[in-house]
C-alpha cells in the first residue's frame, strides 16, 4: 500500500501525500505549483485551454497524450510524465510547434494558445507522417479558438509536422522511460483515511474488496464526467476510487467472434479495434468527444454512466453486446440494452462495477450502419444517434437490430421497427414504410436544447432510410457529408 | 489550399516604410505560445487575497421577498457576504441609463441575476457557499420572447425610425412586391478568458483594479460610482484580454465593481472570476431580432421601396441597446440604394440577461435581413441573386443612404465584387452546382456571393476621440501607452509600428505598456473597429511632437535646417552628421528638451442628428465580399461549408498578417453565429445552452479546407492612419454568404417555393426548411 501519488514533472519525481481527493490537476498546476501558463476556459473539458500532455510507457515507449487538466483529478497523474506549456521551450529556444505558431500568426488573444500548443505537441510527437489537414483538425477538435478562425493554426501544425519529430523530449526519452518505470511499483494506492480518500487499487481483487467496503465511494475511470460533478455540480465527493491502475482491466481482446473491451480501456485505446468492426464505428470514435476526452474517457465509464445519449452505447447495442459486472467475487453478464433501466439509472448494485463489454463481430451477410447527428460534427453529443445491424439474405433483410440514442431516456432498441424490417427488400423502398411508421411506436422523444422532438422523429426515420438506401445502392458518396465509406461495400 | 492570395500591389508609399505595412507577428506571440503572457487570473496574488462568487436569482421575474444568508455566512472559508445594503454609492453598474443594479434588491429581472456576493478565502469555498442561500421570491411569469414583449408592449427604450420618401405607397404601387419576416438569433461572445477582475485596496479609499475590459474608463467610473469616491481614486489597468468581441465593453464593470466593493469592505485584495456557465448566464449577448420586412422592386429586381421593422430583444435593461439597434438601422441598406425607405425599430424588454455589444454591434442583423430579402427578390423573378445585388449597389447619382449620408466611395465595392466573382469562378460553379443538384437527391449544394459595406466611427459622436502617452528615455527606448486595449486584435502592435516608424527606430525599442486610466484618461472603449484609427493617430501625434523637438535640437546642434534632419535605421541624420537615436535622446535630456508628449485625436467630419435622422455618422465605409459554397444533407439538415473566397478592403493595410487574421477570424465567428451557435431559453427564462458542451462555436474542422482570403488593394480616401481602414468588425458580415448559400442549397429541393430558413441555420433549422420545401412540417 502506497500512501502517496508519484509522477514525473520537469525531470524530477514528485511525490504528493496530502491532497483532497477531488483536487483537479489544473488547480494543482495553477494554485499549488503556480504554473499559470495552463488556462481555465470552461472547467468542463470542452474548450481545451487547460490541455497538458501526459506521458506514459506503452509497449516500451513513452507515449504522450493530451488531457483536459480542468476535469482530471490530480491523483490520476500517478505514474505519468506531466508536461505543461511552460516546459516546451528551453534556453530561449521555442519548440518547433511553438515556433510554427508564431511564424504562422497562430495566436491572437492567446488565451487558448497554451492548450493548442500542447495538443499540437502531442500531434508532433505521435502522429503518423505525413500529417494531413484532417489529422490536424481531429487533433484540434477539443481546442476552441474564438479569434483566429483556425486556418493559421492548422497551417502551423502542418508546417511543424513536416519532418519526423525531433525535440528535446525525444532526446531524453530513455531517461523519461526509466524514470516512469522506476515509479511504476504496482502497489495499491490509498491516500487519506476511511472517511476521505483517493484510492487506486492495482488489481481487480483489491478493487472488488475496496469497493465492497466503500460502496458509497465514487468510481472514477477517466473522470470526464465526474470532473463536471466537481466543477459544476460542486458535489461533495470525498471517497474516490480511481480505476486507472487496476491491472488488466483495460485489456482489449480481439477474438474471432467478439471483441472484448476492458472497462478502463480508453476510447483512444479502443478506437482501432472498434473501427475494425466496421468503418462506421471508426468514424463514430473519431467524432467521439475530442482527442483529450478520448485519451481520458473509457468505454466502461461511458456505459456505466448511463447517459441517455452515450454515443457509443446505441452502436454497441445494435451490434449485439454483453456487459460483465462484478461485485465482490460475484460476476454476472447481461445484454447491454438491459443495463439501462431509466434516465440515469442502471442495473448496477451498490458495490458493483463494470468489468468489460463484449461486442459481437459482423458475420457474412451482416451489414452495419451507424449515424451520429449533432449540431456540430466534431466534439458534440448527438441529438440523435441511430445504429442498424441488418442480416441480409440476398437483397432481403432476414433479421435486424436497431438502436437509437437521444430518442428516449436511455439508449434503446426499437423492437417494433426491427420486426417490421424483417423480410423487407432493399429493392423495394415502398416496403420500408411500415418500419418507418413503427419508429413512432418505439420512441416518444422529448424537446430539449439539443433538438426538438419533431426533429428527432424526422431524423430517426431519415437515418433508417439512409441506411437502407446506402445498402440498396452500395454507395455512400450520395448520402454523406462526412465519414464516406469505401465503395467496396457495394457487395453487401 | 488556404494561404492568402497575393494582392495586386498599390503604388509605393511616398516615403519608404520600415515597420508599417509589414506582416509582423503579434507582439505577444512568443509569450502566448510559451504560456508566459499574463492574464488577470495569472497575476501573482498579493498575500491574503480573497475570492468572490456571485449569488444568483433562481427565478427570472418577480419580487425578492426574503434573502436568508445565514448558511452562506456559516460556510467554511467565508469572510463576508455582500448585498445591496453594503453598497456605499449607487447600486448601478449600467453604462448610461441607470437600470442595471449590481445586486438586485427588490425587483428580479432575469434568471441568474446577482443578488449577493460571497467573499471567501478560496474561490472554491466562495462558489460552494454561494449556493447555500435561501431565496424567497414572489414569482411572476417571465417575458422571454420577442412575442412576449410585444404582447406586453414593454420596451427598454423608445421606438425609433428614420427613412426617406413614402416607402409604403411606393411598395404598394411597385410591379413586384414581397414581404416576410426573418428571425435572427443572438450570439454568446465566448471569449476564451471569462470575466475577471482583481481589486487591490490602497490608501485612503484608493483602489487599483485589474479588469479584463475593453473600456477601462467605464470600469473606473462605475467603480467610483458604486463606492462613492471620485474617479481619481480609482485606477483601472489591463495589459491584455483573452478575447472581448464586445462582451467586455460595458459588461466587465459589474465584476470589477463587485471585486472593488469586496476589497473596500474587507480591506484585502479581492478577485472575482466568473465560472464559464455563470459567465454565460450573467452576461449579455448579441441581440436577437425578429425583422418584419416589405419590399417593392421593378421588373429587374431593382429596389423601389423598402420597409423593415427590427424587433430587438434587448433583455431586461437598456445597456448599449440604443447604439446597437441604431447600428442595425444604419446597416439595413447594407450596400444597396433604397429610393424610398422606412427603417423602424423596437427595443423590447424581456426577462433575460441584458443584451450588449458584440462585434458588428447590431450591424450584422440589419445586413442579414436585406441579403435574405434580395435572395427572395431574385428568386421571385428568376434571376441570379448576384445580379440583383449588382443592380442595387450604390452608384453615382444613387448614392445617399436612408440616413442622408452620401456614399462618396461608390467605385470600390462593384470592382471588388467583380474581381471576387472572377477569382472565385462564380458563374462556372453556379452551373456546376445546378447540374450536381439535378442528379443528387440527398445532398444539395448551394452558392452565394454577398457584399459588406460597414460604417466606421462610433455613432455616439463624442466617443470618437483618443489619447496616447509617449515617453522617450535617455537611452533611446520608448514607452508607449494609449487608451486602446488589446484583446488579441493586434492593436498594440499596430500602434507600436506607427511609433517606431515615426522615430525611425527598431520596433524592439518601443515598449508596449498596459492600458491604464492613470496614464491616458477619459478614453473611449476599444470598440466600433476604431482602435487603430483613433489610437494609432493619437500615438503618431504624440511621437511626432517629440520627434520634431528632437529634430529641432539636432538641427540647432549641427547647423542644418530642421526639415533636413532624418530619423532612419535607429539613427538621426543631420547634414553630414549622424548619431544613434539614443545618443540624440541623451543630448536632448541634457539640453532640457521635453521627451514626453500626450497625443490627442478626434475623428473629423462626422455629425449625427438623431432627432432628424440625418447626418454623416461615419467617416468612411469599409468594404468586402465573400463567396461561400455549402453542401447540405437534406435528410438530416447537416451541412458543410466546402469553399470560401474572400476579398476584403483594409485600405492600405498597416499589417497584412494581422488584418488577414481579423478577416478570417471574423468570418469564422460570423459563420458560427449563423450556423451552429444557438441560444436556447426555456419558458422560465433559463438559458439552457450555457456552456461549450451545449453551445457550439466553430471548431477547426468547420472551417472550409478551401479558404481563400485576400486583401483588396485600395487606399482610404480619408486621412486615416497611413490610409488604412478599420478591420475589426466588418469581416463578421462576410459570413452572410454562408447563410445565403445554405438557403440556396435548400431551395434546390423546390425552386418554386420561398425558403423559410431563419438564423441560426442549425441542422434542425435547415431540416425544418427542407421539410417545408417538401410541403410538410418537421416530425
Amino acid at each position: 500500500m502506497r500512501q502517496a501519488i508519484r509522477f514525473r514533472r520537469r525531470g524530477r519525481i514528485v511525490e504528493v501525500r496530502d491532497f483532497s481527493p477531488r483536487t483537479l490537476l489544473l488547480d494543482y498546476l495553477r494554485l499549488t505549483e503556480r504554473s499559470v501558463g495552463t488556462k481555465e476556459g470552461c472547467a468542463e473539458g470542452d474548450c481545451g485551454a487547460c490541455t497538458v500532455a501526459l506521458g506514459r510507457v506503452r509497449d516500451g515507449r513513452v507515449v504522450y497524450e493530451p488531457v483536459n487538466a480542468c476535469i482530471l483529478l490530480l491523483g490520476q497523474v500517478d505514474g505519468a510524465d506531466v508536461v505543461s506549456v511552460e516546459d516546451l521551450a528551453a534556453d530561449g529556444v521555442l519548440h518547433p510547434v511553438q515556433a510554427a505558431m508564431v511564424e504562422h500568426h497562430g495566436s491572437q488573444c492567446g488565451f487558448c494558445t497554451p492548450g493548442i500548443v500542447m495538443s499540437l505537441y502531442t500531434l508532433y510527437r505521435e502522429a503518423e507522417r505525413p500529417v494531413t489537414r484532417e489529422a490536424v483538425n481531429d487533433c484540434l477538435a477539443g481546442n476552441l479558438c474564438r479569434c483566429t478562425g483556425y486556418r493559421p493554426i492548422v497551417d502551423a501544425a502542418l508546417a511543424a509536422c513536416e519532418g519526423p519529430p525531433a525535440d528535446r523530449f525525444l532526446a531524453e526519452s530513455e531517461t523519461i522511460r526509466a524514470d516512469l518505470e522506476g515509479i511504476a511499483d504496482g502497489a495499491d494506492i490509498f491516500v487519506g483515511d476511511d472517511t476521505r480518500f483517493f484510492a487506486a487499487p492495482a488489481s481487480e481483487d483489491a478493487l472488488a474488496a475496496l469497493y465492497a467496503r466503500h460502496p458509497d465511494a465514487t468510481l472514477v475511470a477517466g473522470c470526464t464526467d465526474v470532473g463536471l460533478w466537481i466543477t459544476k455540480g460542486m458535489a461533495a465527493i470525498d471517497k474516490v476510487i480511481w480505476l486507472g491502475r487496476v491491472a488488466g482491466l483495460d485489456a482489449i481482446e480481439a477474438g474471432p467472434e467478439a471483441l472484448t473491451i476492458g472497462a478502463t480501456a480508453t476510447h483512444s485505446a479502443a478506437h482501432a479495434s472498434l473501427g475494425a468492426l466496421d468503418p462506421d464505428m471508426g468514424e463514430l470514435m473519431r467524432r467521439f468527444g475530442s482527442v483529450q476526452v478520448r485519451a481520458s474517457g473509457t468505454v466502461g465509464g461511458n456505459i456505466a454512466n448511463g447517459s441517455p445519449i452515450g454515443d457509443l452505447a446505441p452502436a454497441l447495442i445494435a451490434l449485439g453486446a454483453a456487459l460483465e459486472l462484478r461485485k465482490g467475487d460475484r460476476v454476472r453478464a447481461l445484454p447491454l440494452e438491459e443495463f439501462f433501466l431509466a434516465y440515469r439509472k442502471q442495473d448496477r448494485e451498490p458495490g458493483e462495477f463494470v468489468r468489460r463489454v463484449s461486442v459481437n463481430r459482423l458475420g457474412a451477410g451482416d451489414a452495419f450502419r451507424c449515424f451520429k447527428v449533432s449540431k456540430r460534427f466534431d466534439e458534440d453529443i448527438s441529438a440523435v444517434m441511430g445504429a442498424f445491424r441488418l442480416a441480409l439474405v440476398g437483397r432481403r433483410i432476414a433479421s435486424a437490430r436497431v438502436a437509437y440514442g437521444g430518442m428516449a431516456a436511455t439508449p434503446k432498441r426499437a423492437p417494433e421497427t426491427e420486426a417490421m424490417l424483417v423480410g423487407v427488400s432493399l429493392d423495394d423502398p415502398a416496403s420500408w414504410e411500415p418500419a418507418f411508421a413503427a419508429l413512432a411506436a418505439d420512441f416518444q422523444p422529448l424537446d430539449d436544447h439539443r433538438a426538438s422532438a419533431a426533429y428527432r422523429r424526422t431524423v430517426a426515420r431519415n437515418l433508417l432510410a439512409k441506411a437502407l438506401h446506402e445498402l440498396a445502392t452500395g454507395r455512400t458518396d450520395e448520402t454523406r457529408l462526412v465519414g464516406e465509406r469505401p465503395a467496396l461495400q457495394a457487395a453487401e | 489550399m488556404s494561404k492568402p492570395l497575393p494582392a495586386t500591389p498599390l503604388p509605393p508609399d511616398e516615403a519608404p516604410l520600415r515597420h508599417v505595412r509589414q506582416p509582423l507577428p503579434h507582439d505577444s506571440a512568443k509569450r502566448h505560445v510559451t504560456g508566459l503572457a499574463q492574464y488577470i487570473d495569472d497575476i501573482r496574488e498579493p498575500e491574503g487575497t480573497l475570492h468572490v462568487a456571485i449569488g444568483q436569482s433562481p427565478r427570472a421575474r418577480g419580487r425578492l421577498v426574503a434573502l436568508d444568508l445565514d448558511a452562506v455566512r456559516a460556510a467554511p472559508g467565508v469572510v463576508r457576504v455582500l448585498t445591496a445594503a453594503d453598497i456605499p454609492g449607487k447600486n448601478d453598474v449600467s453604462p448610461a441609463f441607470g437600470d442595471d443594479p449590481m445586486f438586485a434588491a427588490d425587483e428580479i429581472s432575469f434568471h441568474g441575476q446577482a443578488l449577493f456576493a460571497v467573499v471567501a478565502t478560496t474561490r472554491d469555498a466562495a462558489r460552494r457557499a454561494a449556493t447555500l442561500a435561501r431565496v424567497e421570491t414572489l414569482h411572476e411569469a417571465p417575458r422571454v420572447t420577442v412575442e412576449d414583449a410585444l404582447e406586453r408592449g414593454e420596451s427598454v427604450l423608445p421606438d425609433y425610425s428614420f427613412g426617406r420618401g413614402d416607402a409604403a405607397s411606393v411598395i404598394a404601387g411597385a410591379p413586384v412586391r414581397l414581404e416576410g419576416s426573418l428571425r435572427v438569433g443572438g450570439q454568446e461572445h465566448f471569449y476564451l478568458e471569462g470575466q475577471v477582475a482583481l481589486a487591490i485596496p490602497g490608501e485612503e479609499g484608493d483602489v487599483h483594479v485589474y479588469s479584463s475590459t475593453q473600456h477601462p474608463t467605464e470600469v473606473q467610473h462605475v467603480v467610483a460610482r458604486v463606492l462613492d469616491i471620485p474617479d481619481a481614486f480609482v485606477t483601472c489597468e489591463v495589459r491584455r484580454m483573452g478575447g472581448g468581441f464586445g462582451g467586455k465593453e460595458s459588461q466587465a464593470t459589474q465584476w470589477a465593481a463587485t471585486a472593488a466593493l469586496a476589497a473596500r469592505i474587507t480591506g484585502r485584495p479581492c478577485k472575482l472570476r466568473l465560472d464559464r456557465d455563470d459567465d454565460f448566464k450573467l452576461t449579455g449577448k448579441r441581440h436577437d431580432f425578429r425583422s418584419d420586412w416589405r419590399i417593392g422592386t421593378d421588373e429587374t429586381g431593382r429596389i423601389l421601396g423598402y420597409e423593415v421593422d427590427h424587433l430587438a430583444r434587448c433583455g431586461y435593461s437598456a445597456d448599449l441597446s440604443n447604439g446597437v439597434v441604431d447600428r442595425t438601422m444604419f446597416h439595413s441598406d447594407n450596400a444597396y440604394f433604397m429610393p424610398d425607405v422606412r427603417i423602424g425599430s423596437k427595443r423590447l424588454k424581456t426577462n433575460t440577461v441584458s443584451n450588449t455589444a458584440f462585434r458588428g454591434f447590431g450591424g450584422p442583423q440589419g445586413m442579414l435581413v436585406i441579403e435574405h430579402v434580395l435572395d427572395q427578390v431574385a428568386w421571385a423573378m428568376g434571376r441570379d441573386p448576384l445580379d440583383v445585388r449588382y443592380a442595387n449597389l450604390y452608384a453615382p447619382g444613387r448614392d445617399v443612404t436612408p440616413y442622408g449620408m452620401s456614399v462618396e466611395e461608390t467605385d470600390t465595392l462593384p470592382a471588388l465584387m467583380r474581381s471576387l466573382e472572377r477569382s472565385s469562378d462564380y458563374r462556372t460553379r453556379r452551373e456546376a452546382i445546378r447540374a450536381f443538384n439535378a442528379g443528387s437527391p440527398v445532398i444539395k449544394r448551394g452558392l452565394a456571393l454577398t457584399p459588406v459595406k460597414f460604417g466606421i466611427s462610433f455613432t455616439l459622436t463624442h466617443l470618437n476621440q483618443a489619447g496616447a502617452l509617449v515617453h522617450v528615455y535617455q537611452d533611446g527606448s520608448v514607452h508607449l501607452n494609449h487608451g486602446g486595449t488589446e484583446m488579441g486584435q493586434g492593436l498594440y502592435l499596430k500602434v507600436a509600428q506607427v511609433v517606431a516608424e515615426e522615430f525611425g527606430i527598431a520596433i524592439e525599442r518601443v515598449r508596449i505598456t498596459a492600458t491604464t486610466t492613470a496614464k491616458v484618461p477619459n478614453t473611449a472603449p476599444t470598440a466600433a473597429s476604431s482602435g487603430t484609427d483613433l489610437n494609432g493617430m493619437a500615438a503618431r501625434i504624440a511621437a511626432g511632437a517629440i520627434r520634431r523637438r528632437m529634430a529641432a535640437h539636432a538641427a540647432e546642434t549641427f547647423g542644418v535646417p530642421e526639415d533636413e534632419v532624418v530619423f532612419r535605421d535607429d539613427r538621426v541624420f543631420a547634414g553630414n552628421e549622424s548619431l544613434d537615436f539614443g545618443e540624440l535622446a541623451k543630448r536632448c535630456v541634457q539640453s532640457r528638451v521635453q521627451l514626453s508628449e500626450a497625443g490627442f485625436y478626434k475623428t473629423p467630419k462626422i455629425t449625427w442628428d438623431r432627432a432628424k435622422g440625418t447626418g454623416r455618422p461615419f467617416l468612411y465605409f469599409a468594404y468586402g465580399a465573400a463567396c461561400a459554397e455549402v453542401a447540405v444533407d437534406t435528410l438530416t439538415g447537416e451541412y458543410r461549408v466546402t469553399r470560401v473566397d474572400i476579398l476584403h478592403d483594409c485600405g492600405r493595410s498597416l499589417n497584412p498578417a494581422i488584418d488577414i487574421g481579423q478577416i478570417e477570424g471574423g468570418f469564422v465567428q460570423g459563420m458560427g453565429w449563423l450556423t451552429t451557435e444557438e441560444l436556447v431559453f426555456d419558458g422560465e427564462g433559463r438559458l439552457r445552452t450555457h456552456a461549450p458542451s451545449t453551445y457550439k462555436i466553430p471548431v477547426a474542422s468547420d472551417v472550409p479546407a478551401d479558404f481563400r482570403v485576400a486583401l483588396y488593394p485600395n487606399t482610404n480616401r480619408e486621412e486615416t492612419i497611413y490610409r488604412s481602414k478599420a478591420v475589426g468588425e466588418p469581416p463578421i458580415m462576410l459570413a452572410n454568404s454562408v447563410f445565403c448559400a445554405l438557403t440556396d442549397a435548400v431551395r434546390a429541393l423546390d425552386p418554386t417555393r420561398p425558403v423559410p430558413l431563419d438564423a441560426p441555420a442549425t441542422p434542425e433549422a435547415v431540416l425544418r426548411a427542407c421539410e417545408a420545401m417538401r410541403g410538410r412540417p418537421l416530425g
